[in-house]
Order: structure tokens, then sequence, then C-alpha cells
């Protein structure tokens, strides 16, 4: 096997977490290597620069791994699950394709068992993150407003996303409900930022930003950390880690761009993989000393996942919008978030407010959902359609369940041999009561504002691609994977820092707790210098 | 050779697939939109099948079963129904034929410009979008914080 030079810090995936945790751990001068099995993108590859746009989120840009089916991707077995597994794997990971939404943890979701007596506290707390939230703000470019009464007090440095018609909409008919709501927190750059082009409402910014005024990783922390001395080796598919006599990390065996596997030797190993990817290479990295997985002494890698169901309610009202033209982010509301005893379930959700999409995919989603006819009366209906669209994403706290969990596919493999991952998950009845509240809630919403041929989804389309919770955090080894500050109870040159360290899962999307929770880890570490393998 | 291991449909199965998209999609003289069947559109659909070609191969299949092999022959009622009816249990296929057509049908220039879109990519142009209504803020900002604090000791507890 192939052999390369030792490195101080190796960092597996440079997604969202994984180029957060590079850039800082920089500045201390150590060497470090990142392998990601992905490309990078370039702004031209996305699929806004073409007249198929539309049609290529289906296709080379569809969120699921399985119908996407890059030589870079490796498959999923997601169907014991209601829900479908989402990623990307480049450079940036998931960042490059997700709405770049942006909503923090409330600090009561880091105490649910103290607060509403379920599932576990997290072993740090909200304040604890706080000033890493503000710190990833500024480094991926976020915009918004302060002064939202619905979550702790956080800085935005570019003014938010226009409302539109749509947004006004939105707002006109929660007002009259009496309901908060917010203009979105979106990591979207509304200014030039940071050598940054400002949003120029493309329409369609989940499958990539031509413009490059989404925060993606790859256009972010990625061109710092490179200029700081950290090495990003792309095309590099890493198979497993290994461990010494000693029970420490060693380094990792990966197939490089023309399939010669090869050890990469380091002092310290980092997983940036997430909930789906990290689970896999500790369990694909059993040995005769590890013989469940690495890291793996509690049984708990893999399991506890947490997906996110996330129903979609829509309808359409009478007076032309702006779908397709403007960053599909517009407002959040909040009021339904925090436990309340009256209601049949524990726990809440974040109301996400979208705007409507291009002609094809009004035209795919009218179809798919019944209300878009095939035959002489398309074109009158779709009139009354394109354009006119409403909904609002329900984005419901999943609680951990240890049977909801990754394990390894005894069939299915990637590519390379490497044995793939198999999802089994439920949806737990709390979490059911919940969705069919924000469901409800949300028809209501859309009633008053107008809307007519409402039509809930309530798993089918259910893609979030919040993959959390299967190497979780916490102080006691048999009920955790890695201790408070990232580090594997069992192996003590190895940490994780993406949302497979999760303890639960909040209610919004995650990607700046993950990011922010990157950071403290590499906070940690740099404290903990000298004594890092005590 | 086989036509399942073919890249592309056949003739005969892109003469089938024209009927059912003109079914599905048909021309409408008043609002100035071509059909699915449109040469060129149809061209379009086709070379768009790409992964969904089987699907679609088993989607031409299931429309041929349900009308006995009669579906060209059928009047556009009748088509129209038997549509309807197969896509509503048609599962994978259906939905995947709907989206090969519906995709490549609404890039089609002619049915852009007649539904007053532009007929162009979102990149480099972009589009405007109007601030609206900011002053609906008022209410909101005028509320007190009302996330929970876990800081912040429940007075029966302290």
């Amino acid at each position: 096997m192939a052999g390369n030079e030792k490195v101080d810090v190796l960092i597996i995936g440079s997604g969202a977490s994984g180029a957060a945790v590079a850039w800082s751990l920089a500045e201390t001068k150590m060497r470090i290597l990142c392998l990601e099995q992905g490309d990078w993108m370039k702004p031209t590859d996305f699929p806004s620069n073409g007249r198929d746009w539309e049609a290529r989120r289906y296709t080379d840009f569809e969120i699921s791994p399985n119908r996407r089916g890059r030589e870079t991707d490796y498959p999923v077995n997601d169907d014991n699950s209601l829900m479908k597994i989402a990623n990307f794997n480049g450079v940036g990971g998931g960042t490059i394709i997700y709405t770049a939404h942006w909503p923090r943890m409330h600090p009561s979701d880091f105490k649910v068992k103290s607060l509403d007596g379920v599932a576990d506290d997290w072993p740090v707390d909200y304040w604890a993150l706080e000033k890493f939230y503000e710190e990833n703000d500024r480094m991926m470019g976020v915009s918004g407003l302060a002064g939202d009464p619905g979550v702790p007090p956080r800085h935005p440095p570019m003014p938010p996303i226009a409302l539109g018609k749509t947004g006004t909409r939105y707002a006109q008919a929660m007002n009259r409900l009496g309901w908060h709501w917010w203009p979105s927190d979106s990591s979207i750059a509304t200014t030039d930022y940071e050598g940054r082009a400002r949003c120029i409402n493309l329409g369609h910014c989940t499958p990539g930003c031509a413009q490059g005024a989404k925060a993606s990783t790859d256009i972010t922390y990625w061109p710092l950390a490179l200029r700081a001395g950290v090495e990003l080796r792309t095309r590099c598919r890493v198979r497993e880690i290994t461990t010494d006599e000693h029970g420490m990390a060693a380094g990792a065996i990966y197939y490089d761009s023309d399939g010669v596997e090869r050890f990469q030797p380091a002092e310290v190993v980092i997983l940036a993989c997430n909930g789906v990817g990290t689970p896999r290479l500790l369990l694909n990295s059993a040995s005769a000393r590890f013989p469940n997985g690495l890291a793996n002494s509690s049984g708990l890698v893999g399991r506890n996942l947490m997906l996110h169901p996330w129903p979609i309610v829509s309808g359409y009202v009478d007076e032309p919008l702006d779908g397709g033209r403007g960053p599909i982010n517009t407002i959040w509301s909040k009021q339904f978030y925090e436990t309340d005893p009256s209601r049949d379930f524990v726990r809440g959700y974040t109301l996400q407010f979208g705007r409507g999409t291009g002609p094809a995919n009004q035209a795919i989603v009218g179809a798919a959902s019944g209300l878009l006819p095939w035959g002489r009366d398309h074109h009158r209906r779709y009139r009354q359609m394109l354009d006119h669209r409403l909904s609002i994403g329900v984005a419901c706290e999943d609680l951990p369940e240890e049977h909801n969990r990754v394990t390894l596919d005894p069939v299915l493999k990637d590519s390379n041999g490497i044995p793939a991952p198999k999802i089994d998950y439920t949806i737990s009845d709390n979490t059911r009561r919940m969705m069919e509240h924000g469901i409800a809630r949300a028809e209501e919403i859309l009633t008053e504002a107008g809307a007519t041929d409402l039509y809930a989804s309530r798993t089918a389309l259910n893609y979030p691609g919040h993959l959390l919770g299967t190497a979780r955090m916490g102080t006691d080894p048999e009920r955790s994977v890695v201790n408070e500050w990232g580090r594997a109870h069992d192996v003590k040159n190895l940490f994780i820092v993406d949302g497979s360290i999760w303890v639960t899962s909040g209610g919004v999307n995650p990607t700046s707790t993950i990011q922010a929770l990157a950071l403290y880890v590499a906070n940690q570490m740099k404290q903990r210098l000298a004594t890092l393998f005590d | 050779m086989v036509a399942a291991l073919d890249s592309r449909l056949s003739a005969a199965e892109t003469v089938a697939l024209r009927k059912i998209a003109g079914t599905m999609v048909p021309a409408d003289a008043v609002l100035g939109m071509p059909g699915a069947d449109d040469p060129a559109i149809l061209d379009d659909i086709v070379r768009s099948t790409g992964r969904d070609l089987p699907l679609v191969r088993e989607a031409l299949v299931a429309i041929a079963a349900k009308s006995g092999g009669a579906f060209a022959e059928m009047d556009q009622d009748t088509r129209e129904g038997l549509i309807k009816d197969w896509y509503a249990s048609g599962g994978a296929a259906a939905i995947a034929l709907g989206r090969v057509i519906l995709g490549a049908y609404y890039r089609d220039d002619r049915v852009l410009l007649a539904l007053g879109h532009e007929a162009r990519a979102p990149f480099p142009k972009g589009y405007v979008l109007e601030q609206g209504d900011w002053s609906l803020l008022d209410v909101v900002r005028d509320r007190q914080p009302f996330w929970r604090d876990d800081r912040v000791v429940p007075i029966e507890d302290r």
C-alpha cells in the first residue's frame, strides 16, 4: 500500500464542519490535511447557468445521492425509512445544496431533559457556543435583522433578504393572527461581502449558487484555510481509520483519484462526514481491538439518528407573487417553538415560509400533488398556480431514539467496494403529533393569507438532509461516543465535529450550529494542545 | 438489439410517447400554447429521459397495456380519462414520465413567452425582488422576548 508523509491533523470531509475546524486550527501552524471524496465545484457547474436549470435538480444536482449517482457519491440504503437521506459529496459538502436558511438552536434545545424531562441534556449549552455562532456568522456571511423577540440576541452582518410580495403576504396573515414572524436569517450575501458578490435573485439557491452569493464553505472557509497552509486533497475516499498498538488512531486508509489504496498517517484524526458518513466510517473501522467499530464501546455509534421530519403545506393565492425570482427563504416563525404543556407533545417547531419555484418545478410539484390535471384543462389550471404558490415548512424537533440508526449494509457497496450505510428510521408518536399540530397551524396561516387548494406533504417530498445524533457527545462513556469537547472516549486522538455529535436536534436547520460546534471543538483543542491526549 | 438495453427510446417508443405527451399536455391555440407533442418539445423530452429511461419505458408499457394497445386510436376524452386514471396509481413510473415531460415542456421558449416569462437562464441577469412592506414588522418588534431562557430560574423554584 502506498504511504504518505505523516501530518499533525487529518480531517476527513470538507463540508460545513470540516472547513470550519480546518480554518480554526490553521493558526496553530500544525500540518493539517483534509481528505475529500468529491471535487471542487465551479460556478459554471451550477444549474442556473443553463436553460435546463430546473430539470438538473432532479439529475446531477438531485439532493438524494442514490438518484444523483455521481462518481463521487456513495449509495445509501434508505429503503427502511420514510424519510430519505440527502447529502452532497464535494468541497463544501452539504452547503453546496442547502437552502441557506440560518436559524440557531435555542437555549432550551440544549437542556431538554432538565426542562422537559425527555432525552438528554447536552454537555455544552447555548452560551458556551454563542461567541462561535457569532464568529461563524461573520465567516459565512449572514443576512438578517437583529431584534427578533423569538430568539436570543444575534447580530447578522448584512441586511435581510427582501420580503417581496410573497413575504409580505405571509406577514399580513401572521399579523392578523397575532402570531410571531421575523425575516429569516440566511447565509446569503445581500451586499457585497468579503469578496463575494451580492445576491441577484437567481431564484434557485438550493442546487448551488452561480453568483457565489450563497455561503458554501468552498468559497468561505476554504480559501482562507488554504491560504493559511491547510492542504486539501479531493477525490480521496477514506475506507477506514486504523489504530496502533496503543489503541490510538494511526491514520486513514483511502482510495485516491486513480483508485490506488493509500495510507495517510496522522497524529490526530478529525471526522467531519456528518451523521451518516461518520458512523459508516467508524463501523467500517472495526478491528480486533475494536470489534464493534471504532470508538464504539458504548454501542451508540450509528444510533439515535435524527432526521427532522419536515411536512410542507402549500396553497395558491389569487395574485401573482415572486416565486422563482428570489431566494426561497422569506420569514420564519417561532410562535410554536418552545414546549407548551397544553399541547399533546413536548418540544416544538419552527415554521419556515417559502417563496415559490420556477415554471417547470411548479408544474412538477402540482402534478405530483394531484392538483394540476392532465389534458385540456391543464393550461387553465396551470395559469392559476404559476407564481401564485405559498408554502410553509414545519421543522419539527426529532428526539433521539436508539432504534433509529445507521448500520452497514451487508450487500450494498460503493464504487471502491466499501460497505454502504443502511438506514432504519421511524417517526415517533411525539413527532407525529407535533407534525399534525404544525400542519394545522400552517393551514390556518395559508387560509388567512387567502390561499386555497391546500395540500400537505407529510413525508413524500421529505429530504431535509439533516443527519444528526449518531455519535453523540456526553460526559458518560457508557452513554456517549465523544466527550464534551468532541474527543472520542475510546480513542484519545480521534475527534468528531459534525452533526453526528448532536444530543438532540432542535427544530431548526442545523448548519449554523454544526459549524459553531466545530469552532468550539477546535477552540477546545487549541486550548489543550499540550495535554490533548491526556 | 433488445430495446430495453438501448440508451434512447426506439422509434416506436417515441411514436407512442408523442401521443401520450400530446394527451397529457395538449396544444391550446387560444392561449398560444404548443402541445408537448410539438416536434421540438418532443425531441427535448426524448433527449431528457436520461436516468429515467427505465421508468419512462415502464410507463409506456403500462399505458399500452391499460389501453389494450389502442391508445393512439382512442378519442381525446378517452385518452385523457385513461391517463388521469393511470397517473393517480402509476407510482414511480408515472411521476417520472410526468417530470420528464413537464421539465422539457416548461423550458420551451414559446411556452415561457406565452406565460409572460422571459426565455432565459436565471444567471447572469437574475431578477429584481421588491423589498415588500417592512412596516408590517412594527407590531412584532413591540413584542417582549418570548424565547425560553435556560438561565432564568422559574419563580416556583427560587
